[in-house]
């Protein structure tokens, strides 16, 4: 184990690592804070650039740039009442009232140095739970992980969205992009028209380019709305008082890092929902409810503290299992198999020293992100001041390059502008974009799991509730499924 | 763009019927009861279920959400046009990349672009030219990727 730390140590802190992590730190703190550039979108956009890296330095990008944009996504919230990212959204009115109040600087200071301890607390939570559910997961067959997966789709339709039908409908089409192309138990190759570019299936990185940013530049093309005006006019010290707020608030802190740790970790609900969640309870919760959304600052800390943890909490699941914890994540295990590091349990036991590695950059990506992040802070009246009439054609154009340089193919292209157009209309009509995505990550090991327990059990479906662990994971995904029946009829009250 | 969830139900409902007419020509398995056709095929059954579904919603709710609903963008020339070309950009970019080459394609695309979202015409014009260079630079000559350069393949560096 000791040699494994040496070398995770001696690749973390290698320059070229580091140099990427501050780099990626500045762009994941400039997409965060520009409105209608999400951490997602980020990562989707850098994923052209770390295919071309070694592993470490590649996730090294992906985790400090969200985790940058996470926090960065506040300063709009706060400064234009337009929240930079979704994640940021729950509690943009609340931190705009504060700026109002002239407390700019205690919200985004809380909005920064929470949005740190959440991080901390989550990776925390990251390295005692994902080895010890690795552990545990080296026995899973095929039963287990049929049901898994089943289970990690259901949450993402079930309990992370308020609109299950909608959900269940783009699940459906995400697992049905997923059967696209040769890559399936038979080998057959379904749905491919003929075309030999889709034998290979539908390219899933060019496909969230599309989904995660040209939908993007589409929503800025018919934005009709004035832009904001900033309405202040400097930002003092950020540093100031946080002390006092976490003494004040340790309890909020605990609660909001928790939330955010278990929202993250359940399959399609990133930082967003748990931002929200969070905030809810902080109010719910507090001992002065009343004051909440008239500039307080208590909900912020919660949920700024929330909304980080939920990173490093989706990548327990995604190291573990393969199965993506937020849309995030689902694009970091499309890295993860380019660079031959296919998650999974065994990752943990062949390859240690990368796993430690993954643990080490949490830390030093929410370490360094109170300097940098104050350094933002500092520069964010220039940020929000960029043209963006002339970023998002710059973005357009990126894009079409970044798809078209994974495979050298102009189908990839193609391919990324349906991805785009068609997550554009969906989510205008409230179709959740999550279980999408889920279904199209998961898919393929959905499919080959229930066929390999289906040959093993010789079609006998009561083989897939056999064996113990399986028979429990099966148990709890047709809770779920039938929850809100039984919901109805009990007759309680939704809690949330 | 709001569309009445009717209308997507039909659709869902007729993309997996077609995907049950398809897989039914699947081949089968020797010696195994599962065959390509199970996965899809399941899947075809749920969207025929979430169309249904969806469309009796839909026309429950027809009162309230008409079948197709246009947005303020829409009655704006300005914003059509910037929609258009931000779908159509990538579109000329299949088409006229292999020919035109990256530098004209994306020199133009970006121009194009920038002045239907009101930058100045002589500053899309420079940001586009510096732009495309940069991106040149940092995909073709770091990274390796093959840009074409069309037209321009006896100038190529």
């Amino acid at each position: 184990m000791s040699s494994a730390l040496a070398q995770a140590f001696s690749m973390v802190f290698d320059p070229f690592t580091l140099l990427v992590m501050v780099l990626a730190s500045l762009y994941g703190l400039f997409v965060g804070a520009v409105p209608g550039l999400s951490a997602t979108m980020a990562v989707a956009l850098l994923v052209p650039i770390t295919f071309f890296m070694a592993p470490i330095p590649a996730i090294a990008a992906m985790v400090t740039a969200t985790a940058m944009a996470i926090f960065s996504g506040d300063i709009p919230g706060c400064l234009l009442r337009i929240p930079g990212t979704p994640a940021s959204a729950a509690y943009t009115d609340e931190a705009f009232a504060m700026t109002r109040k002239g407390l700019a600087e205690q919200a985004l200071g809380a909005g920064l140095v929470f949005s740190a301890v959440g991080g901390l607390f989550g990776t925390a939570v990251l390295i005692v739970a994902a080895p010890a559910l690795a552990d545990f997961a080296l026995n899973f067959s095929s039963f287990e992980y049929f049901w898994l997966v089943l289970l990690g789709l259901t949450c993402a339709v079930f309990i992370t969205s308020d609109r299950p039908l909608k959900g269940l409908v783009t699940l459906l089409l995400g697992l049905l992009v997923a059967c696209v192309g040769l890559g399936n138990p038979a080998g057959f190759p379904r749905f491919t028209f003929g075309n030999t570019e889709m034998t290979g299936g539908i390219g899933m990185i060019p496909m969230m380019i599309g989904m995660f940013a040209i939908s993007e530049v589409i929503r800025f093309a018919v934005d009709t709305l004035p832009p904001a005006e900033l309405v202040i006019d400097k930002v003092g010290s950020v540093l100031k008082g946080q002390w006092g707020l976490a003494k004040k608030y340790p309890v909020q802190i605990l609660r909001g890092s928790i939330l955010g740790t278990a929202v993250g970790a359940l399959p399609g609900a990133g930082a967003d929902i748990a931002a929200w969640m969070s905030y809810a309870m902080s109010k719910k919760f507090s001992k002065e409810p009343e004051k909440f959304g008239t500039g307080h600052v208590e909900g912020i800390v919660e949920s700024g503290s929330a909304n980080n943890s939920a990173l490093a909490g989706a990548w327990i699941p995604a190291l573990v299992f393969g199965i993506p914890g937020d849309s995030i994540t689902a694009i970091v295990i499309g890295v993860l198999y380019m660079k031959n590091l296919n998650p999974g349990p065994t990752l943990f036991t062949t390859n240690p020293q990368n796993i430690y590695a993954v643990f080490m950059l949490f830390i030093l990506a929410n370490i360094i992100m109170i300097p940098l992040g104050i350094l933002c802070i500092k520069v964010s009246k220039r940020i929000l001041k960029v043209p963006r009439n002339v970023l998002m054609p710059l973005i357009l154009m990126f894009c079409v390059v970044g798809a078209f340089a994974i495979n050298n193919s102009l189908f990839d292209v193609g391919v990324m502008l349906v991805a785009g157009v068609v997550a554009y209309v969906l989510e205008e009509n409230k179709f959740p974009i999550a279980p999408a995505i889920l279904g199209v990550v998961l898919g393929g090991m959905l499919e080959e799991n229930f066929i390999t327990s289906m040959i093993k059990s010789d079609g006998n479906l009561m083989g897939f509730v056999s064996r113990p662990i399986a028979a429990s994971l099966a148990v709890v995904t047709l809770l779920v499924w039938t929850w809100p029946l039984i919901r109805r009829a009990l007759r309680i009250k939704p809690a949330l | 763009m709001k569309i009445n969830d009717a209308v997507f139900g039909l659709l869902l409902l007729l993309l997996g019927g077609a995907i049950l007419v398809v897989v039914q020509g699947y081949p089968k398995i020797p010696g195994q009861q599962v065959g390509p056709a199970l996965f899809p095929g399941l899947i075809a059954v749920g969207l025929c279920v979430g169309g249904v579904l969806l469309m009796v919603r839909g026309w429950r709710d027809r009162a309230a959400s008409a079948w197709l609903r246009f947005d303020d963008w829409v009655r704006s020339p300005r914003h059509l046009l910037a929609c258009a070309l931000v779908v159509a950009s990538p579109v000329f970019y299949m088409l006229a990349s292999e020919k035109l080459g990256f530098l004209i394609t994306s020199t133009l695309t970006l121009a194009v672009l920038m002045w239907s979202l009101r930058v100045p015409t002589g500053r899309s014009v420079l940001i586009a030219v510096i732009a495309t260079l940069v991106i040149h630079t940092a995909f073709y000559k770091l990274l390796r990727v093959p840009l074409p350069w069309g037209v321009l393949t006896p100038y190529a560096w």
